[in-house]
C-alpha cells in the first residue's frame, strides 16, 4: 500500500459496515410552512415538501436534482433536523426522528455532516480553522482536548489540507475557495458521521476546483462507506458522483432511478426537459434551439390539480393528468416514475 | 484582405492602483470579432475577463493606473474619442452591456417599462410614447409578455428579470452586446430559455456578442469563436468547432478536461495550484508553473502563434 | 489577535486618531499618578479635611504660576515649621530650669501686592508653668515691629491682623489694612510694598524642664500652589488629579456596562424572536420616551447621591435605547448567515450560537461608540455634580465647578477655579471623541477610506 493509502486506512471512519437495512427512510414526508396573514383571510401553506418517500442505503450516494423553488432545500433541512416535518416520518437508523426530543435531535444533528454551498459563508469569519473544526466536537461531547486534537488532525489529512499545522491557524479569508470548501467538508466529517448532506457543494467554485472537490467527496464516500445525499441543479455532475438520481418538482419526487438508467432511459417529461436543457461543450449547440417547456414552476401555495407538471407538459393527457395525482409506476426495475404515461 | 471586422482589439491594457501595488488585470489583449458572430471569453475567476469588458466600454473605476491600447469598432478607433463622444456614440449606441447579476441591478422602485425607456431617450432621443413602443418590440424579441411592461421588478422571476436586462441592452440596436455571466444564477431551464433568446436575437437582428463566462458547457450554446483568458492575457483563440474537441493551449486542455459531461463517460481532471497574482505576474509564460509540458523556453514570454486561423500563446506550437 | 494588531496600525494612519489616543493616554497617566501619589483613603481624608489639614493655605488663591502672566507679582504662600527644622531654633538653657527658645525665620518679600495674612501657630509642651513668647518682625529697612507678647497655652494661634497693637499702629484701626501697614515703605506717600529680606523672630521662655516651644509660621500670600485653593483652603490639585480616575472609571464602567448589556439583550431578542423579541422592543420603546436627565435628578434628589447609585441608574436607563434597535437589525441579518445555519445543523445550542457565533461578530461594531460614549458619561457625571447632585464626598471635576459656582467664583473673579476643571473636562471629551471617530472609521467598513 502507498503511504497515502495507509493513511486512509488508519483514519477510516466506518461506523456502519456490517449493518443492514436502510440508513435513512423517508416516508410520505410533508413539510408545510404556514403563511401568516394579517386580518381576515385564510392563511395558506407553502407546501415545500409534499409527499416525498425514499430509502437511503448505507454507503449509498443519491443525487436530488431540481430547479430552485422545487423544495429540495426544505427537504434537505428537514433531513438535517433543522425543520420539523408537518406530516410523515423520517427514520434514521431505525429510530423515528419525529419522536425525538430536543436532546435527541441534537445528538442526531451532530452525527449528520452538512456541506454547504457557499464555502466562505459557511465558515465563521472570526474563527480559526482549528476552532471551526473543534466546535462540532465540543457540542457533540468529545470532552478530552487530546481526542479533539487527534480527530482534527485525522480529518485534515482526509481532506488533504497540508501542511496541517499551517492551515489550523488560518482564518477563512486567508484560504482559497477550494481550500475553504475542504474545511467545510472536514467539519462535516469530524464527528464520524454515517451520512452527509451536500447542498450544491461545488456550484460556487471555479470550474477546475469543482473537479477536485467532487473527487474528494467521492473518494471519502467510497473509503468511509458514507451515505451521501447530494443536492444540485447541475445534472452534468451527477454521473460522477452518485448511484441514484431523484428528480424533484414542486415538492415531489417525480422520477427515481439509478444514474445509468435515468440517463439512458429518461422517462418523466420534466426529466427529459432537464436533460435537454443541460449542455455539454459541443460547438453544434450554437446551431440549434433548445426545446424548453413553457411557463414556470408552479407556486407551492396553490399547486395545480393532479400532476403538478401538467400545465407545462406537451404530452399531457386531458382528463387524467389534470385531475388525478399520478402514483409511482415502474417502467423497468429500479426505476420509478410518477407519470400517467407509464400506466 | 477581409472587410473591416466589427471589433478589433489591439494591445488593450488596464492596470489598477491598489494598496499592494498595481493590479495588471488586462495585460495586452488582442482579439477580433466579426459581424454577427459571438465570441465567448472563457476563464476562471480572477483572470480579468470582467475587467476586459469594462476596458472595452471604458467603464473605469477611480484607481486606474494605466489604460492604453486600440479598440477599432467598425474600423474606427474608439480609444481616441473623448469621454463625452464615447458616451454618446459608443456606449449603448454601438456596444451595450448586460453586466453580472443585471437582474438584481434593476431599480426596484421603477416599473420595468420605465427603466427601458431611459436608454432609448438618452441615446435615441425618443419621446416616451415611441420609446414604449420600442420597448414592447424588444420584449417580443426577448420573450417577455407585453403586459409585463407595467410591472415592478420584484413581481418578475429571475429569468424574466434577466430578459428585461437583455431588452434594455437591445433597445438602441447596438451591433455588439457584451454579456457578463448572463445565466450564472439561473436554473437549467431558464438558462436554456435565455440562450434561446440570445440565439434568436443573433439570427433576427444580426447582433454580435461577447459572452463572458466561466461556465464552459453552456457557453457552447452561443459561441462561434472562443477566446481563453488566463492571468490577464488571452492564451488561445479559435473557432468553436475546432476548439471544443481539440483545444491547443495546455491551460485550455486542462480546462476542457475539467468540464463534467452529461453524456459520455470522461475522466475528469483538475489543475493543481492556483492562478498567479495579478499584482506581480511572473515573467515568461504565466501558466508555466502549473503546466505539465513546460520546458526551458517557457521562461520567456511566449509569442502569439498563428495556426490555421487559430492563435495560441505557447512555445509548444512554435 | 492579528486583527487587533492590524486595527492598531490602521489607527495610526489617522492624525486625529493619534491626537485622541495621546489625549486618552495622558489622562490615564494622570489617573494612575493620582492613585499612586495620593492613595484613595488619603485623598478622601484630605478632601474632607478642615482647618487642621489646610490651615497653611489661603482661601480663594489662584495658582502660583499666574505670576508668570502678571506684571505686578502676587506674593506666594509658604509656611515654616520649627518642628521640621524649617525655622531656625536655638535653645539656650538659663537659670533655674528656664530655657530660652529663640526661633527665627528669614524670608524674601519681592511681590508687588500685600499678603492676605500672617499667622504663627504655637505648639508647646509643659506641665504647669505656661511658657511665654514674644514675636517681632524685622523689616529690610531695619525696623523692628513688635507683634505680640503672650503666654502660650498648648495651642496658641497668633493672627497678625487681629493683634490689637498692630491694628492700631499699622492698620489705622482696620484689620484689613494691617498687612498693608506691615509691609509698606513708611517713607512712601502712597502704599508701596517694601521689598527685601524680612525676618520673623520669636523669643520664648520656658519655665520647666522638658518644656518646649514649637511654632509654625504661616504666610498666606495671594497665590498658592499649582492649582489654587478653594473656600475651604483646599489645594485644588487634589481634586483635579483625583477627578481623572473617577471620571475615567465612571465613563468606562457606564459605557462598557451599557454596551455589553445592550449587545446581549439585542442578540437574545433577535435570535429567539417571538414574544421575547416583542417584549424587549416594547420595553425599549417605553424607555426611549422617558426623560433621562430629569429621572437621574429625581433619583439624586430623593433617594441617594452616591456615585454607585447614579452609575447604576445611568446604565439601567441607557440600556434600552436606540442602540438596541440598531443592533437588533444587524443581528436579524446575521441570523440568516450560512455559518449559523451550519452551527444549528451540527447541533449548537441557542446560547452557544448567541454568545459564540453572533456576538463576537458584532464586537468590532460596538467598539467605536463604546469609546466615544465615555466622553458623554464623563460629562453626565460632571453635569449632575454641577447641579448639586453629585456625590458630595468625592473630589471630582464637577464638584469643583459646583463649589466654584456656589461661592460666586465668576462674580468674584476666581476664574482659575472654573477654568481648570472645565479645561480638563473638555480635554477628556475631545480625546475620547477623536479616538471614537477614528475607531469608527476603522471598524465600520462603510466609512473606510474617508
Amino acid at each position: 500500500m502507498s503511504a497515502e493509502e495507509m493513511t486512509m486506512e488508519a483514519v477510516k471512519i466506518e461506523p456502519d459496515r456490517g449493518k443492514t437495512g436502510a440508513l435513512l427512510s423517508i416516508q410520505d414526508l410533508r413539510v408545510w410552512f404556514e403563511l401568516r396573514r394579517f386580518g381576515f383571510g385564510r392563511a395558506g401553506y407553502v407546501r415545500a415538501v409534499d409527499g416525498v418517500s425514499f430509502d437511503l442505503g448505507r454507503g449509498e450516494a443519491i443525487a436530488i436534482v431540481g430547479e430552485s423553488g422545487c423544495g429540495k432545500s426544505s427537504l434537505m433541512k428537514t433531513i438535517l433536523g433543522l425543520y420539523r416535518p408537518t406530516r410523515g416520518k423520517v427514520i434514521f437508523d431505525n429510530e423515528d426522528l419525529t419522536e425525538k426530543g430536543t436532546e435527541g435531535m441534537r445528538w442526531y444533528r451532530s452525527h449528520v455532516g452538512y456541506v454547504q454551498q457557499d464555502p466562505y459563508g459557511a465558515l465563521a469569519p472570526f474563527m480559526t480553522v482549528q476552532r471551526i473544526l473543534e466546535e462540532p466536537m465540543i457540542i457533540g461531547g468529545v470532552r478530552s482536548k487530546g481526542d479533539r486534537l487527534k480527530r482534527t488532525h485525522d480529518v485534515m489529512e482526509i481532506v488533504k489540507l497540508f501542511p496541517i499545522e499551517d492551515f489550523l491557524g488560518k482564518y477563512p479569508h486567508m484560504l482559497s475557495g477550494g481550500q475553504q470548501q475542504r474545511v467545510v467538508i472536514a467539519r462535516a466529517m469530524i464527528m464520524k458521521p454515517n451520512f452527509i448532506v451536500a447542498d450544491e457543494p461545488v456550484s460556487m467554485l471555479d470550474a477546475s476546483v469543482r473537479v477536485e472537490i467532487l473527487k474528494l467527496l467521492r473518494g471519502l464516500q467510497e473509503t468511509h462507506n458514507l451515505s451521501v445525499i447530494y443536492i444540485t441543479h447541475d445534472l452534468s455532475t451527477v454521473s460522477y458522483f452518485s448511484e441514484r438520481i431523484f428528480v424533484m418538482y414542486a415538492g415531489q419526487l417525480v422520477e427515481k432511478a439509478s444514474v445509468s438508467r435515468l440517463l439512458n432511459n429518461p422517462s418523466h417529461p420534466y426529466t427529459l426537459a432537464l436533460l435537454n436543457g443541460t449542455s455539454d461543450p459541443d460547438a453544434k449547440n450554437a446551431l440549434t434551439f433548445k426545446e424548453v417547456p413553457p411557463g414556470e414552476p408552479p407556486s407551492l401555495v396553490n399547486p395545480p390539480e393532479g400532476c403538478r407538471f401538467h400545465p407545462r407538459c406537451s404530452k399531457m393527457i386531458k382528463g387524467t393528468c389534470d385531475v388525478k395525482m399520478p402514483p409511482e409506476f415502474l417502467p423497468e426495475a429500479d426505476h420509478q416514475v410518477s407519470c400517467w404515461l407509464f400506466q | 484582405m477581409a472587410d473591416t471586422k466589427l471589433l478589433n482589439v489591439k494591445k488593450l491594457l488596464l492596470h489598477f492602483r491598489t494598496q499592494h501595488g498595481p493590479v495588471q488585470a488586462v495585460d495586452g489583449i488582442d482579439f477580433d470579432l466579426d459581424y454577427n458572430r459571438a465570441v465567448v471569453v472563457l476563464g476562471e475567476s480572477g483572470c480579468g475577463k470582467t475587467t476586459l469588458a469594462k476596458a472595452i466600454l471604458r467603464l473605469l473605476p477611480r484607481n486606474v493606473e494605466k489604460y492604453s491600447g486600440q479598440v477599432f469598432l467598425s474600423g474606427k478607433d474608439i480609444m481616441q474619442l473623448t469621454d463625452e463622444e464615447f458616451r454618446l456614440s459608443v456606449r449603448w449606441a454601438g456596444i451595450s452591456m448586460v453586466p453580472q447579476a443585471a437582474m438584481n441591478a434593476l431599480n426596484p422602485v421603477l416599473r420595468v417599462g420605465d427603466q427601458i425607456f431611459e436608454p432609448a431617450s438618452i441615446h435615441l432621443g425618443m419621446k416616451r410614447g415611441d420609446a414604449l413602443q420600442l420597448a414592447l418590440k424588444m420584449f417580443q424579441h426577448v420573450g417577455v409578455p407585453a403586459d409585463f411592461i407595467n410591472r415592478y421588478p420584484f413581481e418578475l422571476s429571475g429569468g424574466m428579470r434577466q430578459r428585461v436586462a437583455i431588452a434594455m441592452a437591445l433597445i438602441t440596436s447596438p451591433s455588439l452586446i457584451i454579456l457578463d455571466e448572463p445565466t450564472s444564477a439561473l436554473d437549467v431551464l431558464t438558462q436554456a430559455n435565455i440562450f434561446n433568446v440570445l440565439k434568436r436575437i443573433k439570427k433576427e437582428l444580426g447582433t454580435s456578442f461577447i459572452l463572458i463566462t466561466h461556465d464552459i458547457a453552456t457557453s457552447s450554446e452561443l459561441a462561434d469563436d472562443v477566446a481563453v483568458m488566463y492571468a490577464g492575457q488571452i492564451v488561445e483563440t479559435g473557432d468553436s468547432t475546432r476548439f471544443f474537441p481539440q483545444p491547443l493551449h495546455p491551460y485550455s486542455q486542462k480546462l476542457m478536461a475539467s468540464v463534467p459531461r452529461l453524456r459520455g463517460e470522461k475522466k475528469l481532471e483538475f489543475i493543481v495550484g492556483q492562478p498567479p497574482s495579478l499584482i506581480n505576474p511572473p515573467t515568461g509564460c504565466r501558466f508555466a508553473e502549473r503546466c505539465a509540458q513546460r520546458f526551458a523556453r517557457c521562461d520567456q514570454e511566449p509569442l502569439v502563434i498563428q495556426k490555421d486561423g487559430r492563435t495560441v500563446k505557447c512555445w509548444l506550437y512554435n | 489577535m492579528n486583527a487587533l494588531k492590524n486595527s492598531f496600525r490602521e489607527i495610526l494612519r489617522y492624525p486625529s486618531a493619534i491626537a485622541g489616543l495621546v489625549a486618552v493616554l495622558l489622562l490615564v497617566a494622570v489617573a494612575v499618578y493620582a492613585m499612586i501619589a495620593i492613595p484613595y483613603s488619603k485623598a478622601i481624608e484630605l478632601w474632607r479635611g478642615g482647618e487642621e489639614v489646610w490651615y497653611t493655605n489661603p482661601k480663594f488663591a489662584p495658582p502660583a504660576w499666574i505670576n508668570f502672566f502678571r506684571s505686578k507679582k502676587l506674593p506666594e504662600s509658604f509656611h515654616a515649621n520649627s518642628a521640621d527644622g524649617k525655622m531656625e531654633k536655638v535653645v539656650t538653657p538659663g537659670s533655674q530650669d528656664t530655657t530660652e527658645v529663640k526661633l527665627s525665620y528669614t524670608f524674601d518679600f519681592e511681590a508687588d501686592e500685600y499678603p492676605q495674612e500672617l499667622m504663627v501657630y504655637f505648639n508647646t509642651t509643659y506641665q504647669d508653668k505656661i511658657p511665654f513668647a514674644s514675636i517681632s518682625l524685622f523689616t529690610p529697612d531695619g525696623r523692628e515691629i513688635r507683634v505680640a507678647d503672650t503666654g502660650l497655652a498648648h495651642q496658641q494661634n497668633i493672627r497678625f491682623s487681629q493683634e490689637a497693637r498692630l491694628v492700631n499702629r499699622y492698620g489705622g484701626g482696620q484689620q484689613q489694612l494691617v498687612m498693608q501697614g506691615l509691609f509698606s515703605d513708611p517713607k512712601a506717600a502712597t502704599p508701596t510694598p517694601l521689598k527685601g529680606k524680612y525676618q520673623l523672630v520669636i523669643t520664648g521662655t520656658t519655665f520647666e524642664a522638658g518644656s518646649d516651644i514649637n511654632a509654625d509660621f504661616v504666610f498666606h500670600g495671594q497665590v498658592s500652589g499649582l492649582a489654587g485653593t478653594d473656600m475651604y483652603r483646599r489645594d485644588l490639585m487634589v481634586a483635579l488629579l483625583w477627578g481623572a480616575p473617577i471620571a475615567l472609571a465612571f465613563g468606562l464602567l457606564a459605557s462598557l456596562g451599557i454596551s455589553i448589556t445592550t449587545l446581549i439583550i439585542a442578540a437574545v431578542g433577535a435570535w429567539y424572536g417571538g414574544w421575547v423579541d416583542e417584549f424587549i422592543q416594547r420595553i425599549t420603546e417605553v424607555n426611549m420616551v422617558l426623560p433621562f436627565l430629569p429621572i437621574l435628578i429625581m433619583i439624586g434628589t430623593f433617594f441617594n447621591r452616591s456615585i454607585w447609585t447614579i452609575l447604576g441608574a445611568t446604565i439601567a436607563l441607557s440600556i434600552f435605547g436606540g442602540q438596541i434597535k440598531a443592533l437588533r437589525a444587524t443581528f436579524l441579518q446575521l441570523r440568516e448567515s450560512m455559518y449559523i445555519e451550519a452551527a444549528r445543523a451540527y447541533g449548537a445550542s441557542n446560547m452557544r450560537i448567541i454568545f459564540q457565533y453572533m456576538i463576537p461578530r458584532m464586537i468590532p461594531l460596538i467598539i467605536p461608540q463604546l469609546v466615544g460614549g465615555v466622553a458623554g458619561f464623563v460629562f453626565l457625571e460632571a453635569t449632575l455634580a454641577v447641579l448639586g447632585l453629585g456625590d458630595p464626598t468625592l473630589p471630582t471635576w464637577g464638584k469643583i465647578i459646583n463649589d466654584a459656582e456656589s461661592n460666586g467664583a465668576l462674580y468674584n473673579g476666581y476664574y482659575y477655579w472654573i477654568l481648570e476643571p472645565s479645561v480638563l473636562l473638555m480635554f477628556t471629551g475631545l480625546g475620547f471623541a477623536l479616538l471614537g471617530f477614528s475607531l469608527d472609521r476603522i471598524f465600520n467598513p462603510r466609512l473606510r477610506g474617508m
